[in-house]
């Protein structure tokens, strides 16, 4: 029997352009023509304005530790607990979910505030994801 | 919506909670709403409004023979039956229907002809949030805890007094599920669930349900029970996406609804004598308190661990013991509201001496929905 699988995201036509992006290896974010709101999740309108007028750009994948949790049980499928479910603030605004490599999935080192970059873990030949590490410098 | 036109005149719980292995989730809708219309002192083809969430309203009416001219199938988790009473409230007032029942019912621990809940792979938390390791309600529930705590100054100890209290009321109770004492430091000892949240902050899985029926407030003196009368409402949304709150030091649902239902009811805080605030994990009463306008956030951890809330407390909250000691099905609001209805009746395992008002707040989702309820027994 294969191992249980991480859920894998399925996209639609207004969050393509997203997974496409993280596949290239950029965060694509998008911005507002009309009133420069930044939002996410993706969708062909602003949020803030309705504007229709709507332009996808290239995040800078720097943010910070917004909250989480450090899931013991049950865990998800594909996931070895305990792993760190975390919600990141990224730099131009936004908050996603994601979660935090490259550091011990603990109390101690998971400070909230923390300066965080964005990476990119490969799911398959369609899908890769958008993890978060400590920034360095 | 005018104050105190439509009342309670019926309600009533499942003739059993907790582990119910012999009955599906649409018998344990029955079985609710079946003692609720004998509270009531009527009969099934009185009933000409309907509302209940998951199960849909055309299911559990052809299960119970009822023909109805009005239905709500609003379903936003586990405070829909909050805003079933809104929306039932608003119909009787303009005449859609007269006698409204509500049913709530969920094999939440047997799963008897319940349908697993799933997150499609292609909607926006399947795509955005499921991929990142949530698994259930304790895994995403507790997120906003360590920024609110950062944010008012909350600690552990304060959280973990939450279920503390609540553990008092429910030794009183009964039909309380857990009625054994616990300390801050069995709460805290207790086995990790999702840092911050140990076993002792989270919800009972349980089955269960309940039932409400609403009439007019003229009507309502004709009924063999107290009425016990809708003073004020309100309700809101706002994401499905823990994520995706506007902030995690608030609720924005909570901020929308509450003071939508005390503007409505025109009480004061101090004017409450009795609160129930849903609590599937021991965070919401904090947020309850604070997005309620009982306090700011940051006094909400002191007030609770000081004992304020407890028995002989100024302000008792959650009196049957909350979703952490008394039982939770999966939506829990039902069974506030109906310890509202009985402190108001004055029928309550531990009754608030001579309460008068009492205010019933409900949570959806994940901080994603939100119903509050200002009832009397005074017109």
């Amino acid at each position: 029997m294969a191992e249980p699988q991480r859920a894998r995201p399925k996209p639609t036509p207004e969050t393509q352009h997203f997974w496409d992006g993280t596949k290239a290896g950029e965060l694509r974010l998008q911005r507002c023509d009309a009133c420069a709101h930044v939002y996410f999740p993706p969708r062909p309108f602003c949020p803030s304005c309705a504007s229709r007028k709507v332009s996808v750009f290239k995040a800078s994948g720097k943010g910070f530790l917004y909250s989480y949790v450090i899931n013991h049980r049950p865990a998800a499928p594909g996931f070895t607990p305990p792993y760190a479910i975390a919600v990141v603030e990224l730099a131009e605004g936004p908050r996603m979910m994601s979660n935090i490599i490259d550091c011990p999935q603990t109390p101690e080192a998971l400070a909230l505030d923390m300066k965080l970059e964005v990476a990119f873990e490969a799911l398959d030949d369609k899908i890769t994801l958008p993890v978060f590490r400590p920034a360095k410098g | 919506m005018r104050s105190n036109q439509v009342a309670v005149v019926g309600a009533a719980e499942t003739t059993e909670l907790g582990v119910i292995p012999n009955m599906s989730q649409l018998q344990l809708h029955a079985d609710a709403a079946l003692n609720a219309i004998a509270d009531a002192g009527l009969k099934l083809s009185d009933i000409d409004g309907f509302a209940t969430a998951v199960e849909t309203p055309q299911q559990v009416c052809h299960y119970l023979g009822i023909k109805p001219t009005w239905v709500d199938g609003t379903s936003v988790g586990g405070c829909s039956f909050m805003l079933h009473v809104r929306h039932a409230a608003a119909a009787i007032e303009a005449g859609l229907c007269k006698t409204v029942l509500i049913t709530h019912a969920e094999s939440g621990k047997s799963m008897i002809g319940k349908a697993p809940r799933s997150i499609p792979a292609d909607s926006l938390q399947g795509q955005f949030e499921a991929p990142f390791g949530v698994y259930g309600p304790p895994s995403m529930f507790p997120i906003p805890v360590l920024r609110y705590m950062k944010t008012h100054g909350i600690t552990h100890e304060q959280i973990a007094s939450v279920a503390v209290v609540q553990r008092e009321w429910a030794a009183k109770n009964p039909r309380a599920m857990m009625k054994d004492p616990i300390t801050v430091a069995d709460v805290l000892n207790s086995r990790m669930i999702a840092y911050p949240f140990r076993l002792l902050q989270c919800c009972l899985v349980t089955d269960g349900g309940g039932a409400l029926i609403l009439t007019s407030a003229d009507r309502a003196k004709d009924f063999p029970r107290k009425p016990v009368y809708i003073m004020g409402t309100g309700e809101s949304v706002e994401t499905p996406m823990v994520s995706q709150m506007e902030t995690f030091n608030s609720s924005r649902a909570f901020t929308t609804a509450g003071p939508l239902a005390f503007r409505e009811a025109g009480i004061a805080h101090k004017d409450v004598d009795h609160l129930m605030i849903y609590d599937a994990f021991a965070h919401l009463p904090l947020f309850g308190l604070g997005d309620l306008g009982f306090m700011p956030h940051e006094e909400t951890g002191k007030f609770i661990a000081d004992g304020n809330t407890r028995p002989g407390g100024k302000l008792p909250l959650n009196t049957n013991g909350g979703g952490l000691s008394y039982m939770h099905s999966g939506m829990y609001g039902m069974y506030a509201l109906q310890e509202s209805v009985r402190q108001m009746r004055g029928i309550a395992p531990a009754q608030v001496p001579n309460a008068k008002i009492s205010v019933c707040h409900g949570v959806g989702g994940m901080f994603a929905a939100s119903g509050t309820i200002v009832f009397t027994n005074e017109k």
